[in-house]
């Protein structure tokens, strides 16, 4: 294949993500919103998010495409919000409570989900999503009847003189659960920027001298961490974080440590045994089944992690700086939709993920979301539009992504019959 | 060696059912011997190989009568993990192996070399970590014993098919212990030169003591390699020979042989016929999963009936489905001097060519409708009959009166014409089929498979349907079949295809190793034919 050849196949994979890139840009431009804020709004929004949309790479790897189910995971971390509130456990440790009563939780709930849908193979994106909307079924029937009556609870999380958990619980003040993991220690950006590219070149020169990596990849490493640095100490780009205008932008520490040890967890997982299985069963199920792997068994787990990852996520995303109340009945409505619709922006399809594409995927997505309502006001003189704008934003990438997926899969299966019929000959 | 026979399957009986579909099959295999396995389709190879793996299908209905003895002792193999552990594995036709995957995580699959660490000592195996050093020089290994100098670290995607037959080979050998291999057909999709290089490789892995059993159809291939030859025919032994004491030409004789059942006799022709060619077939090629037509030519003479004949997967299923546009097809096809186009049901059916359709349940019948719709279906939607004039409506009386004709005249066995089809058994609704392929009024007849899965009564039935649609309207019949007695007994020729191309074409009487050949591949020498 020619470079020219080779370039149109990379554009086409990430037409998505250019469209996106090129969406962002001129959101951002024609919205006139103040830089500065546009790029503490988008560090605070990826620091919310990042966590969730990482919990979907597992599953997809596995061949189960979006996992929408982790909504249900999100409920897990919902109810064990509820109880630690309830019992009143504040700050560091209410958290790390409700993260201890998550996990049984959402893994048991991902169990669920993962024999359900093995009994549903080649629709689990489908049968993800429509299990989401029916969990919230009976997750309404826990919050509004069960919780209060049945299994009792404190009068301060109750609506008086009826049963079920008030429609908004405050997680600031007395509750001491709000910017919990946030709030720990904050780092300016740019000196976090700094650290990272410090620590990349260092860790390419050991490795070179370990004989690990070749002189090129050395070079190349070296060479990437010193553009970054130079790019971000550029006067006019490093005056956006470093207080010139507006505040100085900076990040929580803590936080984007977990956001890292995840990305961490996920491709460590993948150069194991396990992970090794996960991508058998991900490519062929009969082939896997052949080898002796347990295929059903597998997806199971695979769901289990996501599920769980995504409650964790879920309590990353309530304590995060700026939210600050839980809305009891909707705080989980969105989460599928909104992570699997980053994670397809990012580059990722319905086979095939990785964490830098779910990184970029949650960047480009949340850009937009954050830009929208003011540059909508600003071309069609009602902020409206830009609501409408992210509704259909969010559906229209996965119905995109769902289609390229499938004329993609048509391809290949003509590409494969061709090539039969020319090796015949 | 302390046993004479590493692998011994005695008396092995196995019913379906009623129907016995191995009755008394001895198979004895030695250390270190390639054993041929022959037999036509059904002839019980795949049912004696299910037995040895312990497939899932021999358990849930019912298990077998007989003895597996392995390696000196008697054994009971639960599932095909069972049969891995035990030390035998398994070539598969169809290849096990995984696209986006090396070709050394091909070989180690679920086998692979780990690390433990601190992590993986608390939570299990599952997550220790790969030594992909290990793997691949593990994966070199077993490439260089078959002879493959691809690198272990190439993505299996990007390789010819020929050599992802050796890497599941590699695979093989790559598990320690194993005693006895199965290749089911390895051959098939491989060039000469591979072909072999493989015969090559499975001499020298017998060399290293793991016996072979082999299953194949090319007797040539058999004659190069096997040491010992067993041969199956309608799930009875045939006979187990050494290759020294025979030849190819009796081994297809003994193949093939002469069952008694299933026959039917009809009065031949009295004269033969003289007639012009209805259809010429040129260089025909059709993309039909698993029944690829690679280049056929074939004349078909008016008012005769054509047999095709072959083993499964060979092609002939795909000429009438390429002929009739159901798959995707290239070459030269002409029907009474006109040319058909390709690629689309409507032209076929419009020139006057109809056919009755290998799935009967797939491409055949809408189940869920009655006989009289069936029946009219094709006819209303190519030609439009079976339609008032005024607004173009069904005109219900026509079709039932053509219905109730069709029904008195095949002997279909319903309650009425408005019976659903899905309800009616296997032999009806094939009767029903050709109702509905008459209905077109064709001049030329496609029959695919007519009597796959009904029973023996309902076949002669059908048969003696076809035959008096040849001699009575002296419609033009081109028969495909997987039962060769059943194209003996009715058809004036029939042409044998063999890897997608017809290798030889044959009247009803010629020698059972003329046909045994043919279906190898191998045009029988002039002057030898009996």
């Amino acid at each position: 294949m020619n470079n020219q050849n080779k370039a149109l196949a990379h554009v086409s994979k990430y037409a998505v993500t250019y469209l996106f890139i090129a969406l962002s840009a001129l959101f951002i431009v024609v919205s006139g919103l103040d830089i500065n804020y546009v790029a503490s709004q988008l560090l605070l929004r990826l620091n919310r998010n990042a966590f969730i949309v990482l919990a979907l790479i597992i599953p997809i790897i596995a061949g189960m495409g979006i996992n929408f189910a982790i909504t249900i995971g999100a409920m897990a971390a919902q109810i064990a919000l509820l109880l630690t509130i309830n019992w009143g456990v504040t700050g560091a440790p209410g958290i790390l409570l409700a993260a201890a009563i998550t996990l049984p939780l959402a893994a048991f709930f991902g169990l669920l989900i993962g024999k359900l849908l093995n009994k549903m193979k080649g629709q689990e994106t489908i049968g993800s999503l429509i299990l989401g909307y029916f969990a919230n079924g009976a997750y309404q029937l826990l919050f509004l009847f069960i919780f209060g009556t049945i299994i009792p609870l404190n009068d301060n999380v109750t609506i008086v003189g009826a049963s079920g958990v008030q429609n908004t619980l405050n997680l600031t003040g007395k509750v001491g659960l709000y910017t919990a993991i946030d709030g720990i220690a904050h780092i300016p950006f740019l000196t976090a920027l700094y650290i990272i590219a410090g620590a990349l070149a260092c860790a390419a020169v050991v490795q070179y001298l370990l004989k690990k990596i070749s002189v090129k990849r050395l070079a190349v490493t070296l060479a990437l961490s010193a553009v970054l640095a130079g790019v971000f100490s550029i006067p006019p780009i490093a005056a956006i974080f470093n207080g010139t205008h507006g505040r100085v932008i900076k990040l929580p520490l803590v936080t984007w440590m977990l956001i890292l040890l995840l990305c961490l967890f996920n491709s460590t997982i993948m150069r194991t045994r396990l992970g090794q299985k996960f991508r058998a069963v991900g490519q062929s199920q009969t082939v896997a089944n052949a080898s002796g792997i347990n295929v059903d068994r597998t997806r199971v787990i695979a769901i289990m992690i996501s599920t769980v990852l995504a409650g964790w996520g879920q309590i990353v995303f309530m304590q995060s700086d700026g939210i600050g109340t839980f809305q009891t009945y909707a705080a989980h409505e969105q989460v599928g939709l909104y992570a699997g619709a980053a994670i397809l922006v990012g580059g990722a399809s319905i086979d095939r993920a990785t964490n830098l594409q779910a990184m970029v995927g949650t960047f480009l997505f949340h850009s937009l979301f954050i830009t929208a309502q003011s540059a909508a006001s600003a071309l069609f003189g009602d902020s409206a539009v830009g609501e409408y704008f992210r509704a259909f934003l969010s559906y229209g990438v996965i119905a995109v992504a769902l289609i390229m997926y499938a004329w993609r899969s048509a391809q290949q299966r003509k590409a494969g019959q061709l090539n039969l019929a020319e090796q015949s000959r | 060696m302390a046993n004479e026979f590493i692998l011994e399957m005695n008396h092995i009986t196995k019913m379906y059912g009623s129907n016995a579909v191995l009755k008394d099959v001895t198979l004895r295999i030695r250390p270190g011997e390639i054993h041929a396995l022959l037999g036509e389709n059904g002839a019980g190879k795949s049912t004696l190989m299910n037995v040895l793996f312990g497939m899932p299908v021999i358990h849930s209905t019912g298990g077998f009568e007989g003895e597996v003895i392995f390696d000196g002792q008697k054994v009971n193999i639960a599932s095909p993990m069972d049969a891995m552990e035990k030390g035998i594995g398994m070539v598969h036709q169809e290849f096990m192996l995984i696209p986006g995957f090396s070709v050394t995580d091909n070989i180690k699959l679920n086998r692979e070399i780990t690390r433990p660490w601190p992590v993986s000592r608390v939570l299990g195996k599952d997550l220790e970590f790969m030594n992909r050093e290990a793997m691949s020089a593990d994966a070199r290994k077993a490439l260089d014993a078959v002879g493959m100098n691809i690198e272990e670290y190439t993505l299996v995607s990007g390789l010819p098919i020929g050599h992802m037959q050796f890497i599941e080979i590699a695979r093989e050998i790559d598990k320690s212990g194993m005693k006895l291999l199965v290749f089911d057909e390895p051959t098939a999709v491989l060039t000469e030169s591979e072909a072999q290089q493989l015969l090559g490789v499975m001499k020298k892995i017998a060399a290293q003591g793991i016996a072979i059993i082999f299953i194949t159809h090319r007797l040539d291939e058999v004659m190069d390699a096997a040491n010992t030859i067993t041969i199956l025919r309608d799930g009875t032994l045939v006979t187990t020979v050494a290759k020294a004491e025979t030849t190819p030409e009796q081994l297809a004789g003994l193949m093939i042989g002469r069952g008694s059942e299933g026959v039917i006799h009809v009065a031949r022709r009295e004269k033969e016929l003289k007639s012009g060619i209805a259809m010429s077939i040129r260089n025909l090629w059709v993309n039909m999963p698993g029944e690829v037509v690679r280049g056929v030519d074939l004349d078909v003479r008016e008012g005769e009936i054509l047999g095709v004949g072959g083993l499964a997967g060979q092609g002939k299923i795909g000429i009438p489905n390429g002929v009739m546009g159901l798959y995707e097809a290239m070459g030269e096809v002409t029907f009474e001097g006109k040319k058909i186009a390709l690629g689309g049901a409507g032209a076929a059916l419009k020139a006057g060519l109809a056919m009755v359709s290998e799935d009967r349940r797939g491409v055949g019948l809408l189940l869920d409708q009655s006989i009289e719709d069936n029946i009219a279906f094709t006819a209303m939607q190519v030609h439009g009959d079976f339609m008032k004039h005024f607004l173009r409506q069904k005109d219900t009386g026509a079709i039932r009166r053509y219905a109730e004709e069709m029904i008195r005249e095949l002997d279909i066995r319903c309650t009425s014409p408005a019976q659903p089809v899905g309800t009616l058994s296997g032999g009806n609704q094939q009767k029903v089929c050709v109702a509905r392929a008459l209905a077109m009024k064709p001049k030329f007849l496609f029959v695919s498979e007519p009597t796959r899965g009904i029973d023996i009564g309902a076949k002669q039935l059908v048969l003696e349907t076809l035959v008096k649609l040849n001699r009575e309207q002296g419609m033009t019949i081109v028969m495909v079949s997987s039962e060769l007695q059943e194209l003996r007994s009715i058809c004036d020729r029939i042409a044998i295809v063999a890897e997608g191309k017809v290798v030889d074409i044959l009247t009803a009487d010629a020698s059972d190793t003329a046909f045994g050949l043919a279906m190898s591949g191998k045009k029988i020498k002039e002057g030898e034919s009996a």
